[in-house]
């Protein structure tokens, strides 16, 4: 396996679904940061068979949380003095502004620019988010 | 203050209630005849519908206000690119209710967010219709005297078809209910549908193509039209909607007290020979859905009348 060194303050992001790192490397704007980041695509893992991680160099601060509604297995480890500090799996947030859009072209949000993108928790065991306007559900992969 | 968005913001005792009411209006239309004077419902009508603009017109005269609004949305300031929220927020001065239909799904909750007056969804794309639902709902309940320990057939469009969605929804909630879901296998009904509703809640159900063999089970039989408007390809449409159709030798198999409801428009899904048939009572259900509007304008308004 590829070997990317350790860090001594920061987070690495763990059993991300394979493919998925991008996504949430976009949402978390990290191109706009100065930290240093590693993105490792299609690692060997056990439980996934392949999975991808992001691991961030130096102080972030963002809602762990939301990462959950992008992808619900993410395992956040938070790293100090180059050990990990404390492990975190995201808590699904009831509901979501802005962070997923609805892709139903039959959804008012299609034409209405303005309105914001609000998704409901309809099924926490599958977390399964729903469009408030539309119902549509929310596939990662749209 | 309340809107009518989805056929589940009602509770089952509000439910309950209104068809109470609507039945009470139906036996007795004079005693409600003005108690709504003095107060307009605005019909905001994105797109065209004949049969629903006018059934909400003609429920807030019977009750004695008046109406205004649009028909269409070249006719009204959405042409100019207005906003929903903006344009629920000016309706709001004028009018004391309103009546939504728009073809984006979700657009009568964007009012609903954004209004000071109730907001009735008057049907939002393929999405919701619960004003279509709760004229079913008074219909079954008038006609066969209860809501529970029925056989519900379904036949014809169940993939696309709202009002067939939203009255599974509804009648879930009353026990021994039991489908019968008939349609060519590419309108099954959605999964969500299957999985959400029925497995979750342990509903009886069963999907077949064949009509004639299940009619003799069926206490309700609700047709529906195979929508062209819901296809993107002419030849699907084409050779799916001559699949069921409804005529006077199938009925021959059907129990005498079996309702054959409709949402209607209808094309040809049923003949004409069996309009004089009593178990076809789908223009009676189209009378029912003024008799439930009126009750539904009163209740959002919150106007009582006493003996």
């Amino acid at each position: 396996m590829l070997n990317i060194g350790g860090i001594q303050e920061g987070v690495v992001m763990d059993h991300i679904v394979a493919g998925g790192s991008m996504d949430i490397y976009r949402y978390l704007e990290l191109e706009k940061s100065d930290a240093c980041v590693a993105i490792i695509k299609n690692a060997k893992s056990n439980a996934m068979g392949r999975k991808d991680i992001i691991k961030i160099e130096g102080k972030v601060d963002f809602d762990f949380d939301i990462l959950g509604v992008l992808d619900p297995n993410i395992t956040i480890n938070i790293i100090k003095n180059g050990k990990i500090v404390e492990k975190r799996r995201p808590n699904l947030p009831e509901r979501v502004t802005n962070i997923i859009r609805c892709k139903n072209p039959r959804c008012i949000t299609s034409i209405e620019q303005e309105l914001p993108h609000r998704f409901k928790l309809t099924d926490r065991a599958h977390a399964l988010y729903r469009c408030e306007y539309c119902e549509q559900k929310f596939k990662k992969a749209d | 203050m309340k809107h009518l968005i989805s056929p589940q913001d009602l509770s089952p005792d509000e439910l309950s209630d209104l068809l109470t009411l609507a039945g009470d209006i139906y036996s007795s239309p004079e005693k409600y005849s003005h108690c709504c004077q003095g107060k307009k419902l605005a019909t905001l009508f994105y797109e065209p519908s004949t049969r629903t603009r006018l059934s909400f017109e003609a429920a807030m005269l019977n009750l004695g206000g008046s109406v205004l609004g649009f028909s269409s949305a070249d006719s009204s300031s959405a042409a100019k690119g207005e906003s929903v929220a903006d344009t629920i927020r000016v309706i709001s001065f004028y009018a004391d209710i309103c009546a939504m239909r728009h073809p984006k799904e979700g657009a009568p909750l964007v009012a609903s967010l954004h209004s000071s007056i109730p907001v009735i969804n008057a049907g939002d794309g393929g999405h919701n219709h619960p004003t279509q639902t709760l004229t079913d709902l008074l219909t079954i309940k008038s006609l066969k005297g209860r809501l529970d320990g029925l056989t519900i057939g379904f036949c014809g469009d169940l993939k696309f078809g709202r009002t067939v969605h939203s009255l599974i929804n509804a009648m879930v909630r009353y026990p021994n209910t039991r489908f019968v879901l008939i349609s060519p296998e590419e309108l099954k009904i959605p999964a969500y549908l299957r999985e959400e509703t029925l497995d979750a809640h342990g509903i009886p159900y069963q999907e077949t193509n064949n009509l004639e063999a299940v009619l003799p089970e069926l206490d309700i039989l609700y047709m529906t039209r195979v929508q062209k408007e819901r296809f993107f390809n002419e030849e699907d449409y084409i050779r799916l909607k001559d699949t069921f159709i409804l005529d006077k030798a199938k009925l021959q198999n059907a129990r005498e007290d079996m309702l054959i409801l409709h949402p209607l428009p209808r094309v040809n899904e049923i003949s004409t020979e069996v309009d004089d048939d009593p178990r076809a009572v789908y223009f009676k259900q189209a009378n029912y859905g003024v008799y439930v509007r009126m009750a539904l304008i009163m209740t959002l308004l919150g106007i009582t009348v006493t003996e």
